[in-house]
C-alpha cells in the first residue's frame, strides 16, 4: 500500500469538507436551492457564515461581521451564547427530544416558566417546533375556541410559511404554492380602525392576529393606541387576539414581551425564534384557559414529534432565564438609548437620505428614500463589517437589530461602521441618479 | 426517582455568569456617569449617603445580628462616618471638573477608572460598603460590591437603599450593584474579568493577594498589628482612657484597634492600675494562659472571638471577670513570632509588654510589626517630639497616632488624616497605596500640556466644561419613536438636590456624632 501525501482540504468541518468557498456555492446550488445562493451572490452579500460567536459571524473568507439582523433575534443573545451551550450540553448527558405522547420533564418545567413571566391571564402553553408550526396551532387553538373560521391579518404581514400562516401573509408565498385563501384570510391595512371594524363587523371572525410591531414590512410602528384600539374591537366583535411576539418577545423592547408595553393582556401569544437560544429549535404558544380549552377536550388535538423537544426546551428555560435578568434589562434600555442616540445623528447628517427611524427598544427599522434604499444600505454595511437585511416586503427599509447583550464597545464599532456604510450608500445612489 | 446518568462536565457554578452580566451593565453605566457634571454628582452622592445614614442604627443592629461582631452603638457612628460623614470630610472638593493650571499651561480632565470590584469585609461591613460607595460616587465610577459571606444580608440591604437613592436623584441605572450571593468561583470571576478596572480589595491577606494577582489594577490592603508605645512622659490618665476607649471600641474589630501596649517601666504599673480605672481588666498569668489558649487555640486565632466582648471572651475561657470589662489586659514578656498574644487581636484582648526605655520599646514596635501588620499603623503616647519623630521614622508603619486611640485616629475619624475605612499599607505592607483611600485613588487625569514655548499663548479654559446634567433617567426608558411626546415614561426623576426632612435628620446626625465624638475624646 502506498501512502500517498493528500493536501487537506481548505474548509474541513470534521463530517464534511470542502476546497474552496466556490466550491462550496456551486454546491449548494447543485444540491439545496439554486434560486436563494444566486440571489445573495446578486445582491453583492455572498456569504457562507462560518465562524460565529458573541454577535460575530464569519464569512468563510475569515470576513467578519457583526450581527444585527440576528435572524430576526434568533441570536439575541449572541452566536452559541455559552450559557445556553453549557445548559443544553449539560442536557445532553440526559435528556433527548423526549417522547411527545407523555407528560415530559422539560416541557412541564419551561411551561410553568413561561406562564410564571408572561402577561396575567396566559395560562397554558402548547408547543412547535417552529414559528410557522405555533402559528399554525394559535390559529387552530382560535377557531376551535371561537368555532369561527375567518382569520384577519395585516397587509404584508408576516407570521411564516406554515399551512395556515402562510394565508395570513403576503400572496407572493401563498399563490406560489397554491395557498392563498382569502375568502378565510382576509387581510387589512396597518394603522387603520375603520378597515378592521369592517372586518370584524360580521362577528364571523375567530381571531386577529398582530405582529406587535410587523418585521418583515420593515418595523412600522403601530400608530400611539392603534393595537389598544384593535383589542377593544376583538372584544367587541368576539374575536381573539392572537400577539405575534416572534420578533418583539424576549427584552428587544425593554420589556420580556413586547405587548406588555401596551398593556394588553392578548388571548394568545406565540414565541419563537429567540426562544430557542439560537441553539436548538422550539416555539411556543401560550393562550389563556378560555381559549385553550381543547386541550381538555382532546389533548391530542395536535401532534408534533418534535414540538417542544426537551433538549429545546432545555435551551428555552436557560433563554428565558436570562432575558429575564434585571442586568439584561438595563442593558436593553442603555443599547436602545445609545444606538437610537447615534443613528439620530447619521440621520441629521443624511436627511433627505435616511429619512426615517422607527425605534422601539433595540427593534429598529432604518428608513431610505429609494425604492431599494436599503439593499443597497445592507450591501455597503456587509462591505464594511456589519450584517443587517432589508425587509422583504418593504426594501426601502432596513431592519437593524442589535443584540440585548451587546457590550458598548460592539455599540460603537456598529454605529461607525454603519454610519460609514449610510454615507457610501447614499454617495451610490448619487452617483447612480447623476449618470 | 431520578438518577441523572452523566458524567459531569466541567461547569461553571451558578451565580459566575450572572456575575458578568453585573459587570457589562456596570460598563454601561459606568460610561454614561462618566459623563456627568459636577452639581449632579454632589447631588447623587449626597442622596446615597443620607439614604444610608438615615438608617445608620438598624443596618447597624442588622449587621451585628448577622455576623455576631462588634457593638451596635459604635457601628452607627462608623455607619454615618463613612456615608455623611465622609461627604462632609470632603465638600467642597471637586473630582469632576477639569483642573487649569494657567502657569504651567496644563489642564487636568478626570477622567474615572470605570468599573469598581470593591471586596468588603464582615468586621465593617456596612461602613466599608457605604465608603466605598460614595469614593465611587464622587468620582464617577459604577460599582460592584462582593461582600463577605458572613454579612451579605445586610450589605445588599445597604447598597440597594443607596442604589435607589441613588438613581432617584439622577444616577444611572445599575451604578451600584451587589453580589448578594457571593462564592469563591464568583469573585474569582469578577476579579480576573477585564472589564473589571479596579479591584479595592479590604479584607484577609488572601483576598488581598489574590486581587492583585488577577491582572486587573488592584488596591489591596493588609491587616493591622498595631504598637502602641506609651513613654513617661506621657499623661498616663489620658493615655490609658484613650487606649481603653479605642481598644473597645466595636470591641477591635477594626483593623486599627491596639494589638500591644509597650510600657515604659517607670510608668508601667500607673498605667494598668489607670487601665483598670477605665474598665480594662489586667490578667493574672494563669487567667493569662487561659485566654491564650481560647483566643489562640494551638497558637491561631480562634475566628469565634471576631468581636466579641470582653466579658463573653473570658467566660469562654472559664474566667470572671466584672460585668463591666471592657477589655481584657495580657502581660507576657518576649514579642517573637511565636507568641500569640504578639499578633493581631481583632477581639478586646490588648497585650501588654514593659520596656526598660523608651528607645528599647522602638525596637519591641518593630518586632510587632515583623510578625505582621507592616506599612499599616502604629501609635505613641508622650510630650516628648524627639521620641515621636524617632519613633515614627522607625517603625515601618505609613500612619503613626499620636496621643489618640488608634481605632479612630489612623482611619481619621479623631485625627485630621482623610476619614477612611480602607488603609492602604504602601510598598512595606505589599500594597499600591500608602495613603488612607481616598476619592484620588479611584480616578486618572488627562492632562492637556501646551508648547512650553513663551509664545505658545494658551487660551482661555476657564468656563470649558466637557461634562454635562443628564436630561433625565439614564438611560432613557425606550419608548417607541412614535410615541415619545406623549410617552408614558416611568414618573420624572426628582431634581431637588435633598428634600427638607433628610437635610433636618442629617444636621440632626451631625449633632449625634460630634456629641459621641466628644464623649469618646472626654473619658
Ligand atoms: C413575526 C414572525 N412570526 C412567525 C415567523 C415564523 O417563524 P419560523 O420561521 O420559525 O417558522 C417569523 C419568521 O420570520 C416571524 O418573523
Amino acid at each position: 500500500m502506498t501512502q500517498e501525501h493528500v493536501a487537506a482540504p481548505e474548509f474541513d468541518y470534521g463530517l464534511f469538507s470542502y476546497d474552496s468557498k466556490e466550491q462550496m456555492l456551486d454546491k449548494s446550488k447543485e444540491f439545496w436551492n439554486p434560486g436563494k445562493t444566486q440571489f445573495w451572490i446578486d445582491s453583492g452579500v455572498p456569504l457562507v457564515i462560518d465562524r460565529r460567536e458573541e454577535y460575530f459571524i464569519y464569512d468563510m473568507s475569515g470576513k467578519r461581521l457583526i450581527d444585527a439582523h440576528l435572524n430576526g433575534g434568533t441570536y439575541n443573545l449572541g452566536h452559541r451564547n455559552p450559557e445556553v451551550v453549557q445548559a443544553v450540553t449539560m442536557a445532553m448527558q440526559h435528556f433527548d427530544i423526549g417522547n411527545h405522547h407523555f407528560p415530559s420533564l422539560a416541557r412541564t418545567a419551561l411551561a410553568e416558566a413561561l406562564i410564571k413571566t408572561a402577561p396575567a391571564g396566559l395560562s397554558k402553553v402548547i408547543y412547535g417546533s417552529g414559528g410557522g408550526e405555533a402559528i399554525d396551532i394559535a390559529l387552530k387553538t382560535a377557531r376551535h375556541a371561537t368555532q369561527k373560521r375567518k382569520i384577519v391579518s395585516i397587509i404584508k404581514a408576516y407570521h411564516g410559511h406554515t399551512g395556515l400562516a402562510v394565508g395570513t401573509g403576503d400572496d407572493r408565498f401563498s399563490k406560489l404554492f397554491l395557498s392563498d385563501r382569502p375568502e378565510e384570510f382576509p387581510h387589512v391595512p396597518f394603522n387603520d380602525l375603520e378597515a378592521m371594524e369592517d372586518a370584524l363587523r360580521g362577528r364571523d371572525v375567530a381571531a386577529v392576529i398582530m405582529e406587535t410591531i410587523p418585521a418583515t414590512y420593515g418595523f412600522p410602528l403601530p400608530n400611539p393606541g392603534y393595537l389598544e384600539a384593535v383589542k377593544v374591537l376583538c372584544e367587541k366583535y368576539d374575536a381573539l387576539y392572537i400577539a405575534d411576539e416572534v420578533q418583539t418577545g424576549l427584552m428587544r423592547t425593554g420589556e420580556l414581551w413586547g405587548i406588555t408595553k401596551h398593556g394588553i393582556t392578548p388571548d394568545i401569544l406565540v414565541t419563537g425564534k429567540g426562544i430557542s437560544g439560537g441553539l436548538y429549535p422550539i416555539a411556543a404558544v401560550l393562550a389563556t384557559e378560555k381559549a385553550a380549552g381543547w386541550l381538555n377536550e382532546d389533548g391530542f388535538g395536535h401532534i408534533s414529534t418534535f414540538g417542544g423537544a426537551e433538549l429545546g426546551c432545555i435551551a428555552a428555560l436557560k433563554t428565558l432565564e436570562i432575558c429575564s435578568r434585571e442586568e439584561t434589562r438595563s442593558m436593553v434600555h442603555y443599547i436602545a438609548d445609545y444606538v437610537g442616540k447615534r443613528l439620530a445623528e447619521v440621520q441629521a447628517t443624511y436627511p433627505d437620505w435616511f429619512v426615517g427611524i422607527r425605534q422601539n427598544g433595540v427593534i429598529l427599522g432604518l428608513e431610505f428614500a429609494h425604492p431599494q434604499g436599503a439593499k443597497y444600505v445592507m450591501r455597503h454595511l456587509y462591505e464594511n463589517g456589519v450584517w443587517a437585511i432589508f425587509s422583504t416586503l418593504d426594501p426601502r427599509v432596513l431592519q437593524y437589530k442589535p443584540g440585548i447583550l451587546l457590550k458598548p464597545e460592539v455599540a460603537e464599532e456598529m454605529l461607525d461602521r454603519t454610519e460609514l456604510a449610510i454615507g457610501k450608500a447614499y454617495a451610490e445612489i448619487r452617483n447612480e441618479r447623476r449618470s | 426517582m431520578s438518577e441523572m446518568t452523566y458524567e459531569p462536565l466541567m461547569v461553571e457554578p451558578a451565580g459566575v455568569p450572572r456575575g458578568r452580566a453585573m459587570i457589562e451593565r456596570a460598563d454601561w453605566a459606568a460610561r454614561a456617569y462618566a459623563k456627568y457634571d459636577v452639581a449632579t454628582v454632589n447631588r447623587i452622592v449626597d442622596a446615597a449617603a443620607s439614604a444610608l445614614a438615615a438608617r445608620a442604627q438598624e443596618f447597624a443592629r442588622d449587621a451585628v445580628a448577622e455576623t455576631g461582631f462588634g457593638v451596635v452603638e459604635h457601628k452607627v457612628l462608623k455607619n454615618v462616618a463613612c456615608s455623611t460623614g465622609i461627604v462632609d470630610a470632603y465638600r467642597g472638593q471637586d473630582f469632576v471638573s477639569p483642573e487649569i493650571d494657567d502657569v504651567n499651561k496644563i489642564v487636568a480632565i478626570p477622567r474615572p477608572a470605570g468599573v469598581v470590584l470593591a471586596l468588603t469585609p464582615s468586621t465593617n461591613p456596612v461602613a466599608t460598603v457605604s465608603f466605598k460607595i460614595i469614593l465611587a460616587l464622587m468620582t464617577r465610577n459604577a460599582i460592584i460590591i462582593s461582600p463577605h459571606p458572613m454579612a451579605k444580608k445586610v450589605c445588599s440591604a445597604a447598597a440597594k437603599a443607596m442604589a435607589e437613592a441613588a438613581v432617584a436623584a439622577g444616577a444611572p441605572d445599575g451604578i451600584i450593584q451587589i453580589v448578594e450571593d457571593p462564592s469563591i468561583p464568583l469573585i474569582n470571576a469578577l476579579m480576573t474579568d477585564e472589564r473589571t478596572d479596579v479591584i479595592v480589595a479590604t479584607g484577609g491577606s488572601p483576598v488581598v493577594r489574590s486581587a492583585y494577582r488577577s491582572g486587573n489594577p488592584a488596591i489591596g490592603v493588609g491587616p493591622g498589628n498595631v504598637p502602641v508605645l506609651v513613654d513617661s512622659t506621657a499623661d498616663i490618665q489620658k493615655t490609658a482612657a484613650r487606649i481603653i476607649e479605642s481598644k473597645a471600641f466595636d470591641n477591635s474589630i477594626l483593623c486599627t484597634n491596639e494589638s500591644v501596649v509597650i510600657a515604659e517601666e517607670a510608668i508601667a504599673d500607673k498605667l494598668l492600675s489607670a487601665f483598670a480605672r477605665e474598665g480594662a481588666y489586667v490578667l493574672k498569668d494563669e487567667e493569662r494562659d487561659a485566654i491564650r489558649n481560647t483566643v489562640f487555640p494551638e497558637g491561631h486565632f480562634n475566628i469565634k472571638m471576631v468581636g466579641k466582648d470582653a466579658v463573653w471572651i473570658a467566660e469562654q475561657a472559664g474566667l470572671k471577670v466584672p460585668a463591666k470589662t471592657r477589655v481584657l489586659v495580657a502581660p507576657f514578656d518576649l514579642v517573637v513570632p511565636e507568641e500569640p498574644f504578639a499578633h493581631e487581636k481583632l477581639c478586646p484582648v490588648l497585650g501588654f509588654v514593659r520596656v526598660p526605655t523608651a528607645e528599647r520599646g522602638i525596637d519591641i514596635a518593630r518586632a510587632i510589626l515583623r510578625i505582621t501588620g507592616a506599612g499599616h499603623s502604629a501609635a505613641i503616647h508622650s510630650a516628648n517630639p524627639d521620641l515621636i519623630m524617632k519613633f515614627s521614622a522607625a517603625v515601618p508603619v505609613l500612619r503613626v497616632s499620636v496621643n489618640v486611640g488608634n481605632s479612630l485616629g489612623a482611619s481619621g475619624i479623631q485625627t485630621n488624616l482623610p476619614t477612611t475605612m480602607t488603609i492602604g499599607t504602601g510598598f512595606a505592607g505589599r500594597s499600591s497605596v500608602g495613603e488612607n483611600l481616598q476619592p484620588k485613588h479611584l480616578i486618572n487625569y488627562t492632562r492637556l500640556a501646551y508648547n512650553s514655548d513663551v509664545r505658545e499663548v494658551m487660551p482661555a479654559f476657564a468656563g470649558l466644561n466637557p461634562w454635562v446634567a443628564p436630561a433625565g433617567p439614564v438611560p432613557a426608558y425606550p419608548t417607541a419613536s412614535n410615541d415619545r411626546n406623549n410617552a408614558q415614561v416611568p414618573a420624572p426623576i426628582h431634581r431637588e438636590p435633598i428634600s427638607q426632612d433628610v437635610a433636618e435628620l442629617r444636621d440632626e446626625i451631625r449633632k449625634l456624632i460630634v456629641e459621641e465624638l466628644h464623649a469618646l475624646i472626654k473619658n
